[in-house]
């Protein structure tokens, strides 16, 4: 599996990555705001998309829009503090398909991982 | 100025949450005290609230407690001054001002990116007019401190923007937010 992981901290990148690293991810691709993260996109092909929201220059649900105006499938799981109903409501209306809150324990996020992979394979093989 | 309990609430809820889950080090909480921003940190994470309800959070340590702390989230060990260093408090600033702000129920409130600053015994000042309330907080790595100075925006007659100031006062922004 292929990740592509977008967060403007570092920190966050290098504790998602080890949570990755628990499931047997290794193909993993930094980006440090939805910009980089566009630019990267293509040539990386990533199976799934970590995304933080509240990033510089663009954020995560203009990433969202930017890439799903593309028509581009690749599932996007929303990594954020912004844990409001609204939040998540504008997210999956743009185009997330799941939605973890930080602060995380690696066994929850690895789980939203798994099962939001396990419903792409599902809807692939339809 | 007032401050609503239920407010202070979610940020004690917050940084439990946080701690438990992602710093892995129980946290206790001492009795919240009214401030005047007057406490002196060695490293603090700055965060602005805006929307329906304006003012700033710091999260203030001593110098131990920082490093201790930041190496205990980051699972590894920081150096202060690095930007590194300064990436895990900022991201733990915006972890508990974004987790606190959450529970602020019906309530539409957005957070800045958050500030770092390093310097020994350095304040976080505040407009005059500003109240704070204060929460110190204990863990096996050391004492920090959670100082909340905000008001609902009907009453807010501005944001408290948090200034630094002290003796060797350096802003190191930590450009970011999550």
């Amino acid at each position: 599996m292929r990740v592509l992981v977008v967060d403007d901290s570092k920190t966050m990148r290098n504790i998602v990555k080890g949570v990755l690293g628990t499931i047997g991810v290794t193909a993993i691709e930094e980006a440090g705001d939805g910009q980089d993260a566009l630019s990267r996109v293509d040539a990386f092909k990533p199976d799934v998309i970590l995304l933080d929201w509240n990033m510089p220059v663009m954020d995560g649900i203009t990433f969202v829009r930017t890439y799903r105006a593309k028509n581009k499938t690749t599932p996007i799981i929303m990594v954020t503090t912004e844990a409001e109903k609204s939040r998540v409501m504008e997210a999956i209306q743009a185009g997330v398909n799941n939605y973890a809150v930080k602060p995380f324990t690696p066994e929850s996020l690895s789980k939203i991982i798994e099962t939001t992979m396990a419903k792409a394979s599902v809807k692939k093989a339809a | 100025m007032s401050i609503d309990v239920r407010h202070i609430n979610a940020f004690l809820e917050a940084t439990q949450a946080v701690f438990s889950s992602m710093v892995k080090l129980p946290v206790t909480f001492e009795k919240p005290e009214l401030g005047t921003r007057d406490n002196q940190y060695d490293v603090s994470g700055v965060i602005g609230l805006s929307g329906d309800v304006l003012g700033s959070v710091i999260v203030g340590f001593t110098k131990l407690s920082a490093v201790q702390i930041a190496s205990a989230f980051a699972q590894t060990r920081l150096e202060i001054g690095t930007p590194d260093f300064a990436d895990a408090i900022g991201e733990l600033a915006n972890m508990i001002a974004g987790g606190a702000k959450a529970k602020f129920e019906g309530q539409s409130v957005s957070i800045g990116c958050p500030s770092v600053i390093i310097a020994p015994g350095h304040k976080v000042t505040s407009p005059s007019s500003a109240k704070s309330i204060c929460i110190h907080c204990n863990t096996a790595a050391g004492r920090f401190t959670i100082d909340v100075a905000i008001q609902s925006s009907t009453k807010a007659q501005a944001s408290p923007a948090a200034a630094a100031s002290g003796r060797t006062s350096t802003a190191v922004p930590a450009s970011r937010a999550a």
